[in-house]
């Protein structure tokens, strides 16, 4: 039984099905985007004054990260232009450069994590705090060694960007001087989970859109030669929701970054 | 031997809103909307080194923000030229995410009588 309206637009809506659908899909999208994101205003502006982070972002990856978007929003508008115009040759060109984009993305992605991960506060028992990236921890030593510095105001934690030439060195701390130590993970404070909710729910989108134009860029294509219209209403419809992930991050990488 | 030569040949390549679609055009289209894109992260980076207020700081680049997504929803997303049931389906999200936002921040002063804040 053939579908119908898979290629032709239906009467009533002016549109293919396929289109309809992914535009109702987009929708519930923004639902979900939209409760976390309303969960960040709720928490950013019932934190109290000086206690939320500023300049915990490494704002060279994150700029990268959205260059590497925009370029892979251009590049699959261009593979559709090329299915359109039915030279298979640039759509494939064009679609693996969107692919080579999101892998980028996410390995960038993934440095950032680590950076996180291996980011230490540590309390100490004189009442000081130690916070850097953690160079050595071996459970067999009495010591750890991080990379970073010792405050006394846990405030100047917080923001970074208005401090100056911060000088880290490499410290030596007894473990019997311990009182506390917690990575920068999403169980640190309200600001990082967010940012790892946020930013792990998009990076899932960014993986599952992935995962599907490679089926079109691969296996996807034997429809291409039998029907080529209706494949190219495939690469439109998945370029929506590469377009929709792309938009999310330019509201994502200003809230995170930069405010 | 191209793989574009399996396909039949379109007779005449036209988008969704029955406008010819053209290569060259869209390229350049591209190029310039990739521009504005890059010239509103930077200016977004630009602003957010600026001396001024939380608030203030915020509302600038959340303008220049919306700015870049109108370009790429409108554009890219051909959202400028759309069918109605597009329009209908984002005007009720819209309305829906307003609703949300509204709740949200009226939730934040909304306390059970007789509420000790610490």
């Amino acid at each position: 039984m053939e579908i119908p309206y898979t290629v032709e637009a239906r009467p009533d809506t002016g549109l293919y099905n396929a289109k309809v659908g992914i535009w109702l899909f987009l929708a519930s999208e923004v639902m979900l985007f939209g409760g976390l994101f309303s969960g960040y205003i709720l928490l950013r502006v019932g934190a109290e004054p000086g206690m939320w982070p500023h300049g915990w972002q490494n704002l060279t990856l994150g700029t990268i990260n959205t260059i590497v978007l925009a370029l892979s929003a251009i590049t699959t508008l261009m593979a559709w232009v090329a299915c359109k115009v039915r030279q298979f040759d640039k759509f494939k060109f064009f679609h693996a450069c969107t692919l080579l984009c999101a892998l980028t993305f996410l390995c960038i992605k993934l440095v950032e994590y680590h950076e996180h991960l291996n980011h230490y506060e540590i309390h100490l028992t004189d009442g000081t705090i130690a916070d850097g990236d953690m160079v050595q921890n071996d459970p067999t030593q009495d010591h750890i060694v991080i990379s970073g510095r010792i405050v006394t105001d846990e405030k100047l934690l917080y923001d970074l960007r208005s401090q100056k030439n911060i000088e880290e060195k490499e410290l030596t701390i007894p473990r019997s001087q311990i009182q506390d130590m917690q990575s920068y993970g999403p169980w640190h404070n309200n600001y990082l989970a967010l940012y790892f909710t946020l930013t792990g729910l998009h990076a899932l989108h960014i993986l599952g859109g992935s995962v599907v134009i490679a089926y079109l860029w691969g296996p996807g294509r034997k429809m291409w030669k039998k029907d080529p219209e209706r494949y190219t209403n495939r690469v439109e419809v998945s370029g929506l929701f590469w377009h929709f992930v792309d938009l999310v991050w330019i509201f994502l990488f200003p809230v995170l970054y930069l405010t | 031997m191209s793989e574009s030569h399996h396909a039949p040949a379109a007779s005449a390549p036209h988008s969704q809103d029955d406008h010819p679609v053209d290569f060259n055009s869209y390229l350049r289209r591209c190029g310039a909307i990739l521009a504005v894109v890059l010239c509103a992260v930077a200016l977004m980076i630009w602003a957010s080194f600026l001396n001024l207020g939380w608030g203030e700081k915020v509302a600038i680049i959340l303008c220049i923000a919306s700015v870049n997504a109108f370009f790429v929803a409108g554009f890219l997303m051909h959202l400028l030229s759309e069918k109605k049931m597009v329009y209908t389906i984002l005007g009720f999200t819209v309305s829906f995410v307003i609703g949300l936002f509204v709740l949200t921040i009226y939730a934040m002063n909304d306390f059970p009588k007789n509420t000790v804040i610490h």
